[in-house]
C-alpha cells in the first residue's frame, strides 16, 4: 500500500468513525445507555449538536494553516471529510429544533427565523454550509472551476455567523463562546499573516530581481 | 345492641392486614415528624430523598396546582443560581458545602419593627403552608414545585411599613469565600431583586423555607428565598440575608445588567417576547424528550389573582 491509499483505505475511515462518536455517544445518552441528558434533554441535545457543528467547522478551516505551517500536505486530505461532519452536524441541530424544540409548529419557526437575529444567522450558516456540502463532490468541483472556491470561502463565513450565533444566544456569561470566537480569530488571522507574508515575499523578490 | 351478619359488612370496609400495616407505618412516620400534612399529589409524584428534616405542621393551600410537581432530582439540579456559578448544573455542585446556618435577615428602611433576626425567629411568627407552583423561568422552560413557605404578606404586615414604604427590596448573601460564583463578576453583587408592595402584599407571593416537605436545599436558595408564581424565576431571590421597605423603586439585578431585557416587573407574559427568543411557549422539566413545548398562560395562569395590580399599566413598556 503505498501513502495514498493507506490516507484512503485506513485513516480515512479511522477519521469518519472517530467524527461519528460524539453523535453515537449522544445518541446513547438519549436512550440512557452511555449516560443521560440532565432535566432538560431537548436543551441538552440541541446544544452538544450545534457545539459539535461549531468544532468541526474550526477543526475545518484549521487543516489548512497547520498544512502549511508543518507542511504535513497529507491533511488537506482530510478536510472535505470534517467539513460534511459540520455540515452533518449543523443540519441535525436544526432538525432537532425544528422537531423537538418547536414542534414543526411553522408559524413558530418562520417567525422565529425572521425576528430572532441569533436564529437569522445561525440559519444563515447552516445555508452556507448546505450550499458546500451539495457542491463538495469531485465532479462538480472541476465543472464549477474558479467559482467553487469563492463559493467555499462560504467557510469563514459560516465560521463568523456560527460563533456569533451562539455569543448571542448565551444569557450573559460569554466565557464559552468567547473561546470559540478567539481560535476562529486566530485560525482566520493566520490566513491574513500567510497572505501578507506571501505578498511581501514576493514584492521583496521582484525588487531584488 | 346491633349485631351485623357477615353479609351486611361492605367490602370497602374490610382493610386488608398489608395496607394496615402500610397504615401503621404511614402515621409512625408522621407522628415522629409531628404529623406532617402533606397534600397528595407530591406523595403520589415523587417520594423525597429525605436528605434534610421533614418540616412539620405544613398546611396545605388553596393556590396550589394540581398539576404534576417536576421529580425532585430536576427541581434540585437544573438551577439559576449564578452565586454557585452559571451552568445550570453549577448550583447543585458548588453548594454541596455552603452551611445555611447559623443565618441572620437584617429587617430596614420604613417600617416599625426593624432589626436583626435569626432565622428561626424570623419565622417563627408564622405558618408553613405547602403551595404548588408553577415556576416560568424567563428562559422558556418551567417546572412545577411544591414549595413549603411563610406568606410573604404576613412578614410584611408583621413587620409594620408605614405610609411610605412604596417598594420591598431583597438581597442575597455576599460572601464569595461561601458562595463561589461570586469570584466572577458576571453580576453585580450582591444578587437584589424587588417588589412593589402592593405585589408583597398578594396572597400568592411567598418566602420559601422548604421543598417537597423537607428543609430548602442548597441549589434552591437555602434556607431563605422568595417566590413569586406570575414572575419570571429571576425575581425569586435566593438565599435572603436583607429585606428593606424603600420608598424608591430598588436596583434589581438583571434589570442593572441587561436592562433593555430585563425589566423591574418581569410578569410572565407570553405577547411579550425576551428581544431575542419568544416567550409564547415554555419547555416543563421532565416532560420527556419528544415532548413539545406548551402554551406559556398570561401572568403564569395567576391573572385572577394579580391582573388587578396592573391595570392601566403598559405592559410592553413595562416588562
Amino acid at each position: 500500500m503505498d501513502a495514498l491509499e493507506q490516507i484512503r483505505f485506513v485513516w480515512k475511515p479511522v477519521v469518519f468513525v472517530l467524527c461519528l462518536v460524539p453523535g453515537l455517544l449522544l445518541l446513547g445518552d438519549t436512550f440512557e445507555i452511555t449516560g443521560t441528558l440532565g432535566a432538560n434533554p431537548v436543551e441538552e441535545i440541541q446544544d452538544r449538536l450545534g457545539n459539535w457543528g461549531l468544532r468541526f467547522i474550526l477543526i475545518a478551516l484549521a487543516v489548512t494553516p497547520l498544512r502549511r505551517l508543518t507542511g504535513w500536505n497529507w491533511l488537506a486530505r482530510f478536510r472535505r471529510m470534517l467539513g460534511l461532519y459540520a455540515f452533518f452536524y449543523t443540519l441535525l441541530h436544526f432538525l432537532v429544533w425544528l422537531t423537538l424544540d418547536q414542534g414543526v409548529l411553522w408559524s413558530a419557526i418562520v417567525e422565529d427565523i425572521a425576528k430572532r437575529p441569533f436564529i437569522t444567522i445561525g440559519f444563515a450558516a447552516l445555508l452556507i454550509l448546505t450550499a458546500m456540502a451539495a457542491t463538495s463532490t469531485n465532479g462538480i468541483r472541476r465543472r464549477m472551476g474558479r467559482r467553487w472556491q469563492q463559493l467555499h470561502y462560504g467557510a469563514y463565513v459560516a465560521g463568523i455567523l456560527g460563533v456569533w450565533h451562539y455569543w448571542w444566544q448565551v444569557k450573559k456569561d460569554i466565557r464559552d463562546p468567547l473561546i470559540y470566537a478567539v481560535i476562529l480569530a486566530a485560525l482566520l488571522g493566520l490566513r491574513v499573516w500567510f497572505h501578507y507574508r506571501k505578498t511581501s515575499q514576493r514584492r521583496r523578490a521582484s525588487m531584488a530581481g | 345492641m346491633l349485631i351485623r351478619k357477615p353479609s351486611d359488612i361492605r367490602p370497602s370496609e374490610i382493610t386488608s392486614r398489608e395496607n394496615y400495616l402500610n397504615r401503621r407505618q404511614f402515621m409512625a412516620a408522621g407522628a415522629a415528624a409531628g404529623s406532617i400534612a402533606l397534600a397528595s399529589p407530591v406523595l403520589g409524584a415523587v417520594v423525597p430523598p429525605g436528605d434534610f428534616a421533614k418540616l412539620p405542621d405544613v398546611r396545605k393551600s388553596e393556590f396550589s396546582t394540581d398539576e404534576t410537581p417536576t421529580g425532585y432530582d430536576d427541581v434540585t439540579t437544573y438551577n439559576n443560581f449564578w452565586e454557585f456559578g452559571t451552568a445550570k448544573d453549577d448550583p447543585a455542585k458548588n453548594s454541596k458545602d455552603f452551611e445555611p446556618r447559623p443565618w441572620r435577615i437584617t429587617v430596614d428602611g420604613h417600617a416599625e419593627k426593624t432589626g436583626s433576626f435569626h432565622f428561626d425567629d424570623f419565622i417563627k411568627p408564622f405558618d408553613l403552608e405547602e403551595r404548588i407552583y408553577r415556576m416560568r423561568c424567563v428562559e422558556a422552560w418551567s417546572m412545577v414545585i411544591p414549595w413549603v413557605g411563610i406568606s410573604l404578606a404576613d412578614v410584611i404586615r408583621h413587620h409594620q411599613p408605614t405610609s411610605k414604604a412604596k417598594y420591598v427590596a431583597f438581597e442575597t448573601l455576599h460572601d464569595p469565600v461561601r458562595m463561589p460564583g461570586q469570584r466572577r463578576p458576571v453580576l453585580e453583587w450582591p444578587y437584589r431583586e424587588g417588589l412593589t408592595i402592593a405585589e408583597a402584599t398578594n396572597p400568592l407571593p411567598i418566602l420559601a423555607v422548604g421543598l417537597y416537605g423537607e428543609a430548602l436545599p442548597n441549589p434552591n436558595g437555602a434556607p431563605i428565598r422568595l417566590v413569586v408564581p406570575w414572575k419570571y424565576g429571576f425575581k425569586g431571590i435566593k438565599s435572603i440575608v436583607r429585606i428593606s421597605f424603600v420608598e424608591e423603586q430598588p436596583d434589581t439585578s438583571w434589570n442593572m445588567a441587561q436592562p433593555w431585557e430585563y425589566g423591574f416587573y418581569a410578569n410572565v407574559n407570553p405577547e411579550v417576547d425576551h428581544p431575542r427568543w419568544s416567550q409564547a411557549r415554555e419547555r416543563r422539566i421532565g416532560s420527556g424528550r419528544f415532548v413539545s413545548k406548551q402554551p406559556t398562560l398570561m401572568f403564569n395562569g395567576y391573572a385572577e389573582h394579580v391582573a388587578h395590580l396592573y391595570s392601566g399599566l403598559d405592559l410592553r413598556k413595562n416588562y
